[in-house]
C-alpha cells in the first residue's frame, strides 16, 4: 500500500492540517517510508485472534448520574484565544 | 555540607529527616544548578521563585514534625504533565501559553508528599520521539560526552527521547529526580541512554489525568531517578488509582523501596531468543550475557524463551500509535486554548492553526494514524495490528504462566548517538531506537531500565528487565541486584558549566 499526491492532500484535508503544494511530494514519500515499514504485518496469521482493545481485563467502571464538578466556566475560558461572555469565539462554521 | 546535588534522593530525604540539611539549602542548590546548565536546554520553563516558597513550607512542616515522604524534594516534571498556574507546552507551539488551571493528578501526588517543583522539563513534541530532537523549545543537550582517543569529542550527544529533559536533567544533578511519560520506550530510552534508572509501570498503576494524551492505550507515567531506590521511592508517590482516569486500577500501592535489595533467589528470569536480533551490537550482548551472570549469581533461575511475535511489536505500534495519537491530537484546534491562526472559515482556521503549530514529526504520525483508521483502510491496518497486539500479549501471558518472573533483555540497540546522526533522510531510522521497548506498551506490562556498563566510548549501556503486571516489586529486586553487580558508573563533571550557562 502507497499513498500518492492525491491521498496525501484527502489525509491532509480529514486531519484538518493544511499541507502545501510544495510540501505533499516529501510528505508522501515519508508516510510510504512508513507503510513500507509496517508492510510485513500483511503476512501474520490473525485468523481466529480477537483484537486486543484493553490491555488489562477490566469491565468500564461507573459512577451514579450526579454532579460532582462544574460552575467555573472562567475557568475553563481562561486559556481562550478569543471570548465572548461564557462564550467561546470562532470564525463563522456555517456557510 | 558539601554539594547537595550530589545526594541521592534517598540520601536528600534522610539528611532532611536528620536535620543534618534544610529543603531551602537542597532547593537553593539545585536553583544555582540550574541556572548554570543553560546549555544543555533541559528545561522549557523553569519555576525557581514557587521552588524556593515551597521549600520554606517544607521546612516548616519538617520542624512540626509535619514530614511527608517526598517532603522538600526538589524534582523536575515532564512539561507534558499539567501543572496548575504553570504554562504547560507539551514542547510544541501549538499549545502556544497554555497555562492549565488544574494539576494532573500524578504531580498533585508528588505536591501532596512534600515534593517541591523545580520547573517543566524539555521533551520531544507531544511525547513523539526518540533523541528529544523534535521539539519546539530546541533540542536537549546530554550531559554525556563520547570520548575519543584524545579525550572528549564536541559533537552533542542526545539524551534519547521522549523524556530526554527528565533524563538529562537527573543525569546533570538539577534535580533529584524527575516524572517523566512511556509509550514505546519514553522512560526506558532515555535512562538507558543516560546511565540512569527509569520504569514503566503496568499500565493502569498511575492516573493519566491531567497529563497530555499521546496513546490512550499505551501511555503511563513514571520516575527517571539516578538509582533503583530512589526510583521506588518515586513511584509510591505517584502511583494509585483515580476516579478521574478510568483505566487507573484499584490496586494497592506497597511500599517499593522495601522491594530494594530484597533476596532474588530462585526468581526464573526469561531470556527471549528472539531480541537477539541479527546485526546486534558485540558490546550490547556481552552486556546482555553479563546481566545473565550477575543474576545467576545472585541466585536467579536463568531460562530461555521464545516471544515470537516480537519482530512485529515496533510496525504494529507504528499503526495502534499514530492512530490513538491523530484522535487525541484532534483537540487541537485553535478553539479553546493554545495557537490560534486567522482563518477565513472555521476550517481554515483548524487547518492553518494545525499546519503551524505541529511540527514535521507529529504531523507525520497524525497524517497516519488518520490514514489507518480511513474508511477502506481500518480493517487492513488497525485492526489487524490489534490482533497482533492480542498474539504479542499473549507471548508474554504464556511465559509467565510457565513460571518466568521476568524477561531479562538490552535496553536499546547502541548507546546514545550525536544530534542529527538519525532519521533526518528516514523517520525509520529514528523508529528503531524503540525496537526492545515497545513489547512492553503493547503488553501493557510493567519495565525498568538500569544502568549496567558503559560502551567503548564511554556512554552508558543499560538492561532491562519486564514483569508481571502490578509486579513492579520482583523489577525493583532484579534491578537493585543487577545495580549492585554492575560496575559503578560515575556521572559526568559538568562540562556545561564552562561556557555560558545562562540562558540567551
Amino acid at each position: 500500500m502507497s499513498v500518492d499526491s492525491a491521498i496525501v492532500r484527502r489525509i491532509a484535508h480529514l486531519s484538518r492540517i493544511a499541507v502545501g503544494d510544495d510540501e505533499v511530494e516529501r510528505l508522501g514519500g515519508e508516510l510510504n517510508a512508513i507503510l513500507a515499514f509496517v508492510e510485513e504485518l500483511n503476512a501474520v496469521d490473525v485468523s481466529g485472534v480477537e483484537p486486543l482493545t484493553s490491555v488489562l481485563p477490566m469491565t468500564m467502571k461507573k459512577r451514579s448520574d450526579v454532579v460532582t464538578d462544574g460552575g467555573f466556566a472562567d475557568d475553563i475560558l481562561a486559556n481562550a484565544p478569543e471570548r465572548e461572555d461564557h462564550f467561546f469565539v470562532v470564525p463563522k462554521v456555517i456557510e | 555540607m558539601s554539594d547537595p546535588t550530589h545526594l541521592t534522593l534517598a540520601q536528600a530525604r534522610d539528611a532532611l529527616r536528620a536535620k543534618t540539611l534544610s529543603a531551602s539549602e537542597l532547593t537553593k542548590a539545585h536553583v544555582e544548578a540550574i541556572e548554570r546548565a543553560g546549555l544543555l536546554n533541559a528545561f522549557i520553563t523553569t519555576t525557581p521563585d514557587l521552588a524556593v516558597d515551597a521549600a520554606k513550607r517544607s521546612d516548616a512542616r519538617i520542624s512540626r514534625g509535619e514530614a511527608g515522604p517526598l517532603e522538600g524534594l526538589p524534582l523536575g516534571i515532564k512539561d507534558l504533565y499539567c501543572t496548575k498556574g504553570v504554562r504547560t507546552t507539551a514542547a510544541s507551539r501549538i499549545l502556544d501559553d497554555f497555562t492549565p488551571t488544574y494539576e494532573s493528578t500524578v504531580s498533585a501526588n508528588l505536591l501532596r508528599d512534600g515534593a517541591v517543583m523545580l520547573g517543566k522539563l524539555n521533551l520531544d513534541e507531544f511525547a513523539m520521539g526518540s533523541s528529544n530532537e523534535t521539539s519546539a523549545f530546541g533540542p536537549v543537550v546530554s550531559p554525556w560526552r563520547r570520548k575519543g582517543a584524545n579525550g572528549f569529542d564536541s559533537a552533542k550527544i542526545v539524551p534519547g527521547g521522549s523524556s530526554g529533559g527528565s533524563a538529562a536533567a537527573v543525569a546533570a544533578r538539577l534535580c533529584l529526580g524527575a516524572t517523566a511519560t512511556d509509550t514505546g520506550g519514553s522512560i526506558r530510552q532515555p535512562a538507558a541512554f543516560t546511565g540512569t534508572v527509569g520504569i514503566k509501570p503496568t499500565y493502569g498503576r498511575c492516573s493519566r489525568w491531567g497529563i497530555v494524551a499521546f496513546a490512550s492505550s499505551l501511555d503511563q507515567a513514571g520516575p527517571i531517578a539516578r538509582t533503583v531506590r530512589d526510583a521506588a521511592i518515586m513511584l509510591r508517590s505517584m502511583a494509585g488509582v483515580d476516579d478521574k482516569d478510568t483505566t487507573s486500577v484499584d490496586a494497592p500501592v506497597p511500599d517499593y523501596e522495601a522491594a530494594v535489595g530484597a533476596s532474588v533467589k530462585g526468581r526464573r528470569i526469561g531470556v527471549p531468543r528472539e531480541y537477539r536480533l541479527d546485526g546486534l551490537s558485540p558490546e550490547i550482548a556481552a552486556l546482555w550475557d553479563r546481566g545473565v551472570a550477575w543474576l545467576k549469581d545472585a541466585g536467579a533461575e536463568i531460562v530461555e524463551i521464545s516471544l515470537p511475535h516480537t519482530r512485529h511489536a515496533l510496525p504494529a505500534y507504528y499503526i495502534i500509535a499514530p492512530a490513538e495519537a491523530s484522535s487525541n491530537l484532534a483537540r487541537y484546534d485553535g478553539v479553546r486554548y493554545g495557537l490560534r491562526e486567522t482563518g477565513r472559515d472555521i476550517t481554515d482556521m483548524y487547518e492553518k492553526t494545525r499546519a503551524k503549530g505541529f511540527g514535521a514529526e507529529v504531523r507525520r504520525r497524525v497524517m497516519i494514524g488518520t490514514y489507518v483508521l480511513s474508511a477502506g483502510y481500518y480493517d487492513a491496518y488497525y485492526v489487524r495490528a490489534q490482533k497482533i497486539r492480542s498474539l504479542i500479549k499473549r507471548d508474554f501471558d504464556l511465559a509467565f504462566e510457565d513460571g518466568v518472573d521476568a524477561v531479562l533483555t538490552p535496553a536499546t540497540p547502541s548507546p546514545a548517538f550525536a544530534m542529527g546522526e538519525k532519521g533526518s533522510s528516514d523517520p525509520v531510522e529514528m523508529y528503531l531506537n524503540d525496537v526492545f521497548t515497545v513489547t512492553v506498551n503493547m503488553a501493557g506490562l510493567p519495565g525498568i531500565a538500569v544502568p549496567a556498563g558503559l560502551s567503548a566510548n564511554g556512554l552508558p549501556l543499560a538492561l532491562q528487565l519486564i514483569g508481571r503486571p502490578f509486579d513492579e516489586e520482583t523489577l525493583f529486586s532484579l534491578a537493585a541486584a543487577i545495580e549492585q553487580a554492575a560496575p559503578k558508573i560515575e556521572l559526568p563533571d559538568p562540562w556545561w558549566r564552562e561556557s555560558d550557562g545562562a540562558r540567551p
